[in-house]
């Protein structure tokens, strides 16, 4: 076992997220997408952490914030999705046009 | 290579496959129930691979808060948000595709090289196993103490946020016979209103 697996897995899937975060059409794909990136990132900071600091583990610290935040995240996105909804009655992203021009 | 290393590297053959395949199936699947239930075994074979990385206490706190919390409240999204809708075309949507996957591709390369040729400073301690929850404790009261106390002043403010982001403005007040106005209705799938006053309130 060796760090550069968990480095490579992360790495797609944080490539994947991002495919999906600009390929979707549906907003709570995109969601969706965000939450995939996330994870991706905490499992860099948990294999480094175990890896390069195993006795202080201060990247399983940042993991857990990293969690509280994404939590945070997924219920304020969707409240936003869910009120955009109901104003434009749609879940196309690319009929979310409020800010462009 | 002992019985120990085969089974560790094994363990994560499987559950890269799983978690890879599953964000593939999330990304690019139609149905997007499908998707969100896909997503649950993701973060499910993530808390696997952490466990793989002597991580106990994190992976317990991901299956709690990513599969327990964070793929329901998706599901919720979906069952209030859920319309069956046609998605018209877009003008040249294969060339934004293709751009995005050779900016992934390319990002991926990048990573890979990287990744392959920095000289990891790997550390020879033994990992602490299961102390992990006593040194992350440590941890959290002492050096990492501000951003714990503020950690939990963003939830609430995320709580509070997404309440008044997700209520309805008003409740309409509808008698039970009479059908509700247009302009009141909400858009998601269960049409009917509920009445804020029950009906013998209402004649009264």
């Amino acid at each position: 076992m060796q760090l550069e697996y968990f480095l490579l897995t992360a790495a797609a899937l944080f490539c994947i997220g991002i495919y999906g975060l600009v390929n979707s059409r549906n907003v709570i794909r995109v969601l969706m997408s965000i939450e995939l990136m996330l994870n991706a990132v905490n499992l860099n900071l948990m294999a480094f952490s175990n890896y390069l600091d195993p006795v202080g583990i201060n990247g399983q610290v940042f993991a857990v914030f990293v969690i509280s935040i994404a939590a945070a995240e997924a219920a304020v996105g969707l409240a936003i999705v869910l009120s955009i909804y109901r104003n434009r009655d749609t879940v196309d992203m690319e009929q979310f046009n409020l800010l462009k021009w | 290579m002992t019985l120990a290393e085969g089974v560790q590297l094994v363990t994560f053959g499987l559950l890269t496959a799983m978690t890879l395949g599953g964000a593939l199936g999330v990304v690019l699947l139609d149905n997007i129930v499908y998707s969100a239930f896909l997503l649950g075994g993701v973060f499910t074979s993530m808390s696997g691979l952490y466990i793989l990385l002597n991580a106990g206490f994190v992976a317990a706190a991901q299956v709690l808060v990513y599969v327990g919390a964070v793929s329901v409240l998706i599901l919720f999204g979906i069952m209030l948000v859920n319309k069956e809708q046609a998605y018209v075309p877009m003008k040249r949507a294969w060339l934004g595709k293709t751009a995005t996957g050779g900016v992934c591709v390319g990002l991926f390369a990048l990573l890979t090289a990287s990744t392959l040729n920095t000289p990891w400073a790997i550390s020879s301690q033994v990992p602490t196993g299961d102390m992990a929850t006593v040194t992350i404790g440590i941890h959290f009261f002492t050096d990492y103490l501000l951003p714990f106390e503020l950690a939990s002043v963003l939830l609430l403010i995320a709580l509070i946020g997404a309440i008044v982001l997700a209520r309805r403005e008003f409740i309409p007040d509808v008698a039970p016979g009479e059908p509700a106005s247009e302009a009141l209705q909400l858009p998601e799938r269960p049409r009917e209103l509920v009445s804020s006053v029950s009906g013998s309130e209402a004649d009264s």
